[in-house]
């Protein structure tokens, strides 16, 4: 067992961690009040920063940072473990770190895409030159993905998609649908579906935002109307769609923002040890010192989950266990640390982004309205401990 | 970075699994939680021809000279297994502290007898006023002609009863810094005017109440330096604390694993309860907690092991496993039922030990201001 980060580790941590500060603009931490944990508040999905972000993805996707785990046949290190370093590093600076494009569009690409797909995507993907959004959920298909009723009907070289997703966040800043259709209407449920790659600009896609309760542009719903798309965007086989999706869920959750935690954690210690109420520092309050302490102590064991993780990946293990134990722990440790952020503040946890007297940029108010987005978005905790259950300790299914 | 464990680390487990499987059932571990000792001497005289007790003894004095990290997921084993007996006592307070603290003489004269498991040691921190931080506030240590006469009483010491020696903090010095002021004694656990009586628990273990009316110790007793043996208690109740949570793992791995099986097997509404979600998410979640708090017993661990300073990684451990181990073998008696309520049944052992780990070597809220103060707050 070792514990420690080799010393190639550590020079890279700050080479990144040199690098973001030296990009951020001035106001960034203003501005960017994302709550780890949460869907609702990223940036990278506010059309306020997406200048920033196209900028920021290029530069670090020419560093090679976004594709660290790859083979290095396709330009990366294969190394996990500095993959996640990155994650660790962006999400503590709360930028952007390419979503659904870095974290599943190109790992999946990477295990079941064609030659000639691969040779079209990577690169672009690497570049941080094209984004993605979720095409998953829909009206009535959210954590029963198989119910989806959006239909690619081959066409020659072509699919001719019509439906509607819904609750698809970015689908407004980025360019390229990572889509979820049915392509066997008489197939079983889990052998109807294929995955493929639109562009949002082919006629026939309708993006049309929705404001989530943190009053924050972040998703949307998309039509497919006759939307035609080649056939060589099709990701992996017809029909293999869920497949394919279950094979890029233990990529993906790596990407949970445990630096955003780190921060919230140091911006919370600071706020207590300077804020005076009553004669007295927060600090030293048993209860405020308890719950910090609690806050650090979860949050170590999230960590220690997460580079475990990136080193069973790099291992060539399936963290069947451990993926779905991430995405579970990384959203509702979100919502322990809103509640307790709320609790440690008091009244000036209610205080808006721009409101004078808020403390942290009104982080922890908005914080507080983001975080239950994190344990319903992308698979629910309910699902989450029911694949655990079922998957990783052997379980029968009802 | 590497999570795995070393191939003789490897070996170490499968041997003390295979071995506590078949020579610790848990008939053995109910009979002898009845008897007044507490263990088997039969089975202590088998722990100790495998070499566990002498593990982090250098190979000069018996042992086998290895790490803590080592050492760590041994008692893992033994948690799962309840193996019952003063072996955390003896070989992972005692041994390690004569070994810190101990000159060439004591350790030379001392080490072996805990190695081979000829004689036990115990440690004696607490007292009836004393918090969970081990000082000794009441207990005394007098120098009087040459030799010291300690006086006081100590409580919730493990397994005194069968000990041959307890090594006892008391305090030598009046000082403004309670943590000064503190010597480490080695007694002899037949010394006249020593009182040892077992304490009532539900825990099912063997705890004392150590009364020392004017107890002589000699000089050369004296483990450490004189008036500044608290960086030995320090250190023992460090190693203690995340010896004990790693039995901890292991009782909560044990629940589950019990608790996985049955859900497999009972059936209500003509199927395995396994298959409600009722029942399948407690058992995710308690998968969840152990999994998570057993990566900060094995990071303490190899941290101690490595030299590396461990304070918050070992209050960390302690109180979350504190924490984590209760809520885990609760749930484990909801999902039995009825049957897990029954003293036949082995699933409340667990539960006894796991509140008497809790509270041994600081509780999950002492821990926690631990973990504040290293915060800086």
């Amino acid at each position: 067992m070792d514990f420690g980060f080799a010393k190639e580790e550590l020079d890279f941590r700050q080479e990144v961690e040199d690098f973001v500060r030296s990009e951020l603009p001035p106001d960034w931490d203003a501005r960017a009040v994302w709550w780890p944990g949460g869907y609702g508040t990223i940036p990278e999905m506010e059309a306020e920063f997406l200048d920033f972000t196209k900028t920021f993805l290029r530069k670090i996707g020419k560093k090679g940072w976004l594709s660290l785990g790859w083979p290095k046949e396709y330009g990366g290190q294969s190394s996990m473990i500095k993959q996640a370093i990155v994650g660790d590093v962006l999400s503590y600076h709360r930028t952007p770190a390419g979503g659904v494009a870095v974290s599943i569009a190109g790992p999946t690409i990477l295990m079941v895409g064609s030659d000639e797909m691969k040779k079209e995507w990577l690169p672009k993907i690497a570049g941080g030159e094209e984004g993605f959004w979720l095409g998953y959920s829909e009206p009535n298909a959210g954590s029963d993905l198989s119910a989806i009723k959006t239909t690619a009907v081959a066409d020659g070289d072509e699919f001719v998609i019509n439906g509607q997703k819904v609750w698809s966040s970015g689908a407004h800043v980025t360019e390229n649908a990572w889509l979820m259709v049915k392509t066997d209407l008489q197939a079983p449920r889990h052998k109807s579906a294929t995955l493929m790659i639109v562009p949002n600009e082919t006629p026939g896609v309708t993006v049309k935002p929705i404001i989530n309760l943190c009053g924050f542009h972040s998703f949307n719903e998309v039509f497919f109307d006759n939307v035609r798309v080649p056939k060589r965007y099709v990701v992996g086989e017809v029909n293999k769609g869920f497949y394919n999706v279950m094979l890029a869920l233990q990529f993906e959750r790596l990407a949970v923002g445990v630096g955003a935690f780190k921060r919230v954690l140091e911006e919370l210690i600071q706020f207590a040890k300077e804020t005076d109420l009553g004669g007295e520092p927060l600090c030293r309050k048993s209860e405020i010192r308890m719950k910090l302490a609690r806050l650090a102590t979860e949050l170590e064991s999230f960590y220690s989950l997460y580079w475990q993780t990136a080193w069973m990946l790099d291992r060539r293990r399936i963290p069947e266990l451990e993926a779905s134990a991430l995405k579970l722990t990384g959203t509702e440790l979100g919502v322990v640390f809103a509640q307790t952020a709320v609790d440690i503040l008091g009244p000036y946890g209610l205080l808006d982004k721009g409101s004078k007297w808020a403390p942290l940029y009104g982080r922890v108010a908005l914080g507080y309205l983001d975080s239950i987005s994190g344990p319903i978005g992308a698979g629910t905790s309910e699902i989450q401990r029911s694949i655990m259950a079922t998957r990783g300790l052997g379980l029968p299914r009802g | 970075m590497d999570f795995e464990l070393s191939e003789e680390q490897k070996i170490l487990q499968k041997s003390a699994r295979d071995f506590l499987r078949k020579e610790c059932p848990k008939e053995l571990i109910r009979a002898v939680s009845q008897s007044h000792e507490g263990y088997s001497t039969e089975l202590w005289g088998k722990m100790a021809e495998l070499g566990w007790m002498g593990l982090m003894v250098p190979e000069a004095y018996g042992g086998s000279g290895m790490t803590f990290l080592d050492l760590t997921v041994l008692l893992e084993e033994m948690g799962y297994n309840l193996c019952p007996g003063p072996f955390l006592a003896s070989a992972v307070l005692a041994g390690p502290a004569i070994l810190t603290g101990g000159n060439e003489e004591q350790k030379a004269e001392l080490l072996p007898k805990i190695s081979s498991g000829e004689k036990i040691f115990t440690v004696a921190l607490y007292e009836p006023k004393s918090t969970f931080d081990a000082v000794p506030r009441q207990v005394t240590g007098s120098r009087v002609n040459g030799h010291y006469e300690l006086k006081g009483t100590k409580l919730f010491v493990p397994d005194a009863h069968v000990a041959d020696y307890i090594l006892c903090p008391a305090r030598t010095k009046e000082h403004p810094d309670p943590k000064q002021g503190i010597t480490v004694f080695l007694v002899d656990a037949g010394s006249p005017g020593l009182a040892c009586t077992l304490l009532r628990t539900i825990s099912w273990d063997k705890q004392c109440e150590v009364v020392l009316d004017n107890v002589r110790v000699p000089s050369s007793r004296v483990i450490g330096r004189t008036d500044q043996g608290w960086p030995l208690v320090r250190d023992m109740t460090a190693k203690a604390a995340v010896a004990r949570s790693a039995e901890m793992i292991g009782h909560c791995q044990a629940s589950l694993d019990m608790a996985v099986a049955y859900a497999k097997e009972r059936v209500q509404f003509d199927r395995p309860i396994g298959t409600f979600q009722a029942v399948q998410h407690h058992l995710a979640d308690m998968w969840l907690d152990i999994s998570g708090t057993r990566n900060l017993v094995y990071q303490a661990a190899w941290k101690i092991s490595a030299g590396i300073e461990a304070e918050r990684d070992v209050a960390m451990t302690k109180a979350r496993t504190g924490e984590i181990s209760r809520k885990v073998t609760k749930t484990a008696h909801m999902l039995f039922g009825a049957i897990g309520y029954t003293m036949e049944h082995d699933l409340h052992l667990y539960y006894r030990r796991v509140v008497a780990g809790d509270m041994a070597y600081g509780n999950s809220d002492f821990h926690y201001e631990e973990v504040a103060k290293s915060l800086g707050l």
